[in-house]
């Protein structure tokens, strides 16, 4: 056999810079916990420090117009495209480390482990947002996935959090196992790991082969659970309500959004030319998905769970453009652009959702929804945020979240197919259906009573308020003059229609 | 300053509310008399606005869109900000502008549990922000957030400041209201994307989608009829509207009748006509039918009800089914009778919600049979109770007969390619519907303002005080102008005819064509 001699690629290390940023940031933060017992409160302080370091490279490869880069021999792909979604990770794991700083030092957890796993799983985002490759794929998944794991079972002392992160770990895992049955087929069928060329025999000489079929099914399905897609959604409720209410946020943001990025990356560049068999399949996902989530969330009377399954309904949402994606290559990008913008404005009002959510906990030491009675009275701010959140979440202008649901219709009513407009249809009244539970929190606060009469004060430390600060920025802001999003929505589907 | 007028005036008129409620924000919460006064000069403020443009508007073109701008906003989506106002939407302009301020001055001494003027008063601003940018705008999307953007401090405004059942009562308001809109914005899209040339301009939107076919415009109109029809509302989906009317604080139950259901009749005659006349021809069966189920409907719920302000509530659906009945004939004169119709329930309901509201502060309850002898205890009231019924009912020389009989009279005749035989027994149905509306209003007149005071409220006749000094202020424009344009019908109707035939013109040259 015909080996050929390794020859050293050739590495531009400035394309790599978000990611060594946030590697040093690893490194020091180790050492620093090593180092010193008496500074736990640094910790945090550096995490945040270099994740905001690491947007600044993002920045300026954004504002330095050098187009495509490309390392790896294609591998790795740094675009407009990957550079939003690296924004967007650096920007959400800034947020969460805003929200983890009092919980983690005040709930007695180990400090310096926290921060690195945090660090290393925004590092395998960052690097999911660029790889085009099976590998790198792969490898950004695991490295994202595992700190994620030991992350849910931070409260060490509690069972739940332990069943949260044992559920997670072995859901996660068997998921993996079954998309890397799938990745193994798409080797098997085209010899290379690299998307691009896996496209030319999908959509080529294998078009229309069972072998296809399967191999896609099994990463959908694989990464179906990491989106918590009904029904491989099972795991997502009982995670989040176990796992530290950081580390769901982060769940539900992040984590959510690395898996619809590989799923772009593996589905819409990698299998072009099976949209016969990928619509349908997303399309009845996306069904589920939305239509379970939300009316199992009318349930809750947990307001952690409450927000899972909401999640669980939003991603319904995320999924439908995913749909019609097939239809052209106008759609194809146009779905990318509407999941990516969707993506943006998820993140800030959902992280927002947890940070009141985490202060509000603070104070009421309960997870019913039942403790945000009477809210207005006591903590006047809060509740106007919250509200903004809320309905945001629900869509309503001129909140950040109608531009969402807006380009998420306009995505699937563009191909003008019959199941496009079933689907715009459906999220219409999921709308509704969401807007129930939604609104009933808000009716909680504003319009019952104290539940214990205790109206003394919450006290927000600074950092939330610097997460709450930011995400209502961006939620109102995206609403008012959504031109901002949309043109980054702009940039993915330039980018990708290549 | 005619020019600046021209080029800034209905964006003041738009966003003067907000830059009130911005100033308000940064107010403390004690200040109460602050709020009050900075809420009413901003409400003054956009009335003077509004007033100032109808002074300046081009009557002889009212068909034509004037004051206006047009300016890129999410160019990414190809929406702009594109607003202008013609001989439809002045009218409904004023009536906001009128309102809002009149409002604020109830508000000084009325203002509901619990006592938050601060929120209260902002909520209202924010509402007339999107009451009046609805009325303006001329792009679909535009459109969509502003009308919207009245859901919010309604559901507030109901949920917090609302009777014993507020809270079931704010959640079926939004609910309702939100799914129409949903299902709406699908329909905009849907037309955005069949138009030859994609674009949300309403006035170019007609030229564009003249081709699709004609189950997408059955369809797309279908949307457009939820969205519209529920904020009207249209029998059968008037169920929001009474629990809405009876739990919601005064001021919200005059807003809300007074200028928030025309949103819905507004959308039909500027989007859904004017953009789908053939969908609308073949709608218009359908639509007129339900106009009438809900004549009969609502005076029926009149009938049955016990509380005067449902009462009042119900007839509210009676007099939106007169007015798309009006729409449904796709005439001129059911049109123009139609925006008429929207003035005069307007003045007339508001009027009515003042007040049930006046007579719940002063007996508590407004159940009917607990009241009565309004005459005697606070007479002023009493006559003006009177004489709004009457207003209400139709009596020639008052506002109200310029909204029902044209309208009755149009279904006669209904616009070529309907159906006349249908179009002439809802025209007799409605007809029946104006004598229960007679029933119900005078049984309601005769039940609360004539007879003697009941035994309960002797002892409390210090209490049943008669119209008070705001209440004046507030009441004296509205009750002047149900007789002004009853007397000149012609101030409404010179503004409107040119805007009607604008909005039908697709309708017409169907019929040209022999369609």
């Amino acid at each position: 056999m015909d080996v050929a001699e390794f020859v050293k690629p050739d590495i531009d290390y400035s394309t790599l810079a978000p990611e060594l940023v946030l590697l040093v940031t690893v490194v020091i933060v180790f050492a620093v916990d090593l180092v010193s017992e008496r500074n736990k409160a640094l910790l945090g302080t550096i995490t945040g420090l270099g994740l905001l370091g690491a947007i600044v490279p993002v920045l300026l490869m954004a504002v330095e117009d050098r187009g495509l880069r490309d390392l790896f021999d294609g591998a790795y792909v740094v675009d407009d495209y990957a550079l939003v979604l690296k924004a967007l990770f650096l920007v959400s794991g800034y947020v969460v480390v805003l929200l983890s700083m009092n919980y983690v030092a005040e709930g007695d957890y180990w400090e310096g482990e926290y921060y690195v796993l945090l660090l290393s799983s925004i590092l395998g985002m960052t690097v999911m947002a660029s790889a085009r490759d099976l590998v790198s794929i792969f490898l950004a998944l695991e490295l994202l996935s595992i700190p994620a794991y030991m992350l849910a079972t931070w409260r060490k002392r509690d069972a739940k959090s332990n069943e949260a992160g044992l559920k997670y770990y072995l859901m996660g895992v068997f998921a993996s196992a079954i998309m890397l049955y799938g990745m193994t087929l798409m080797y098997g069928i085209s010899g290379s790991t690299k998307l691009t060329d896996i496209a030319e025999f999908t959509g080529g000489s294998f078009a229309g082969e069972p072998i296809v079929s399967l191999g896609l099914v099994f990463i959908v399905v694989g990464f179906a659970f990491k989106v918590s897609a009904v029904p491989f959604h099972t795991w997502a409720p009982d995670t989040y309500e176990g796992a530290p209410t950081p580390v769901t946020a982060f769940l539900s943001v992040a984590s959510k959004a690395a898996g619809f990025v590989a799923l772009i990356n593996l589905v819409l560049i990698g299998f072009v030319g099976t949209e016969d068999v990928y619509q349908p399949l997303f399309f009845v996902l996306a069904a589920l998905t939305m239509t379970v989530g939300n009316l199992i969330a009318l349930r809750q009377t947990n307001v952690v769970r409450l927000f899972a399954y909401s999640s669980v309904g939003q991603a319904g949402y995320m999924l439908a453009p995913l749909a019609v994606a097939g239809a052209s290559d106008e759609a194809r990008a146009d779905s990318i652009g509407a999941l990516v913008v969707y993506l943006l404005i998820y993140g800030a009002m959902n992280l927002g959702a947890f940070a009141v959510i985490i202060a509000v906990a603070r104070k009421t030491r309960s997870g019913e929804t039942s403790s945000f009675g009477g809210l207005f009275e006591y903590a006047p701010g809060l509740t106007v945020v919250m509200t903004v959140f809320l309905f945001a979440l629900a869509g309503i202008p001129p909140l950040g979240g109608w531009f969402a649901k807006f380009v998420v219709f306009r995505a699937v009513v563009l191909p003008g197919t019959g199941l496009g407009y079933a689907l715009a249809v459906l999220i219409a009244v999921n709308s509704v259906i969401a807007l129930f539970y939604y609104a009933r929190i808000a009716q909680l606060m504003w319009m019952q009573p104290v539940p214990d009469g205790d109206r003394s004060p919450i006290r927000v430390p600074p950092s939330l308020t610097g997460a709450l600060a930011i995400c209502c920025i961006v939620t109102v802001l995206f609403g008012v003059a959504p031109g901002l999003v949309g043109d980054v929505g702009q940039f993915a589907r330039l980018s990708l229609a290549l | 300053m005619d020019t600046f007028l021209e080029e800034w005036g209905p964006t003041v008129a738009v966003f003067a509310p907000m830059l009130g409620a911005a100033i308000m924000l940064c107010i403390p919460k004690e200040a109460e008399e602050l709020h009050k006064l900075v809420s009413l000069v901003t409400s003054l403020a956009v009335f003077g606005v509004l007033i100032a443009i109808a002074l300046e508007f081009d009557y002889g073109a009212a068909g034509d869109l004037q004051f206006t701008t047009n300016v890129p906003w999410i160019s990414a989506i190809d929406v702009r900000y594109n607003i202008g106002i013609d001989g439809v939407s002045l009218p409904l302009l004023l009536l906001t502008g009128l309102i809002v301020p009149l409002v604020f001055i109830y508000s000084w001494h009325h203002l509901p549990t619990p006592h938050n003027p601060k929120a209260f008063l902002i909520l209202i601003l924010v509402l007339e922000t999107g009451m009046v940018g609805t009325f303006v705008a001329q792009d679909l999307i535009l459109f969509f957030v502003f009308f919207e953007l009245v859901l919010l401090p309604m559901y507030f405004m109901i949920g917090v400041w609302g009777g014993e059942d507020r809270m079931y009562a704010a959640i079926k308001f939004f609910l309702f209201t939100a799914f129409g809109s949903a299902l709406m914005l699908v329909a905009f899209l849907a037309l955005y994307f069949l138009a030859d040339d994609p674009t949300f301009q309403i006035t170019e939107l007609p030229a564009e989608v003249a081709g699709i076919s004609r189950t997408a415009g059955l369809f797309i109109f279908g949307g457009m009829f939820l969205g519209f029809g529920i904020k009207v509302p249209m029998f059968p989906f008037h169920t929001w509207l009474p629990d809405a009317h009876t739990q919601a604080p005064t001021q919200g139950s005059v807003i809300l009748a007074a200028v928030l259901l025309k949103l819905g009749t507004y959308g039909f005659i500027r989007i859904a006509i004017p953009i789908l006349p053939d969908a609308a021809r073949e709608w218009a069966p359908i639509i007129g039918g339900l106009a009438v189920v809900g004549i009969i409907y609502g005076a029926l719920g009149c009938l049955a009800q016990t509380d005067m302000k449902r009462l009042i509530a119900f007839s509210s659906v009676a007099h939106m089914g007169y007015t798309m009945l009006g729409i449904a004939t796709l005439t001129d004169f059911g049109l123009n009778a139609a925006v008429m119709g929207m003035v005069a329930h307007g003045l007339i309901t508001g009027m009515l919600f003042f007040i049930a509201g006046s007579v719940k502060d002063r007996f508590h309850t407004l159940e009917i049979k607990r009241l009565g002898g309004l005459l005697v205890t606070a007479p002023r009231m009493g006559w003006m109770l009177g004489f709004c019924s009457m207003a209400s009912l139709g009596l020639p020389g008052l506002a109200g007969f310029w909204g029902e009989f044209p309208a009755i009279l149009a279904a006669y005749n209904p616009a070529d390619g309907l159906n006349e035989v249908v179009f002439r027994v809802y025209m007799v149905i409605a007809a029946i519907g104006t004598v229960f509306a007679a029933g119900y209003l005078l049984w309601l007149l005769q039940r609360t303002a004539f007879g003697t005071p009941k035994d309960e409220w002797t002892g409390h006749e210090d209490e049943l005080t008669d119209v008070g000094r705001q209440e004046w202020l507030a009441w004296t424009p509205l009750l002047v102008l149900i007789l002004v344009l009853g007397v000149f019908p012609q101030l409404i109707f010179r503004m409107t005819d040119g805007g009607v035939i604008q909005a039908l013109r697709g309708v017409t040259e169907l019929a040209a064509g022999g369609g």
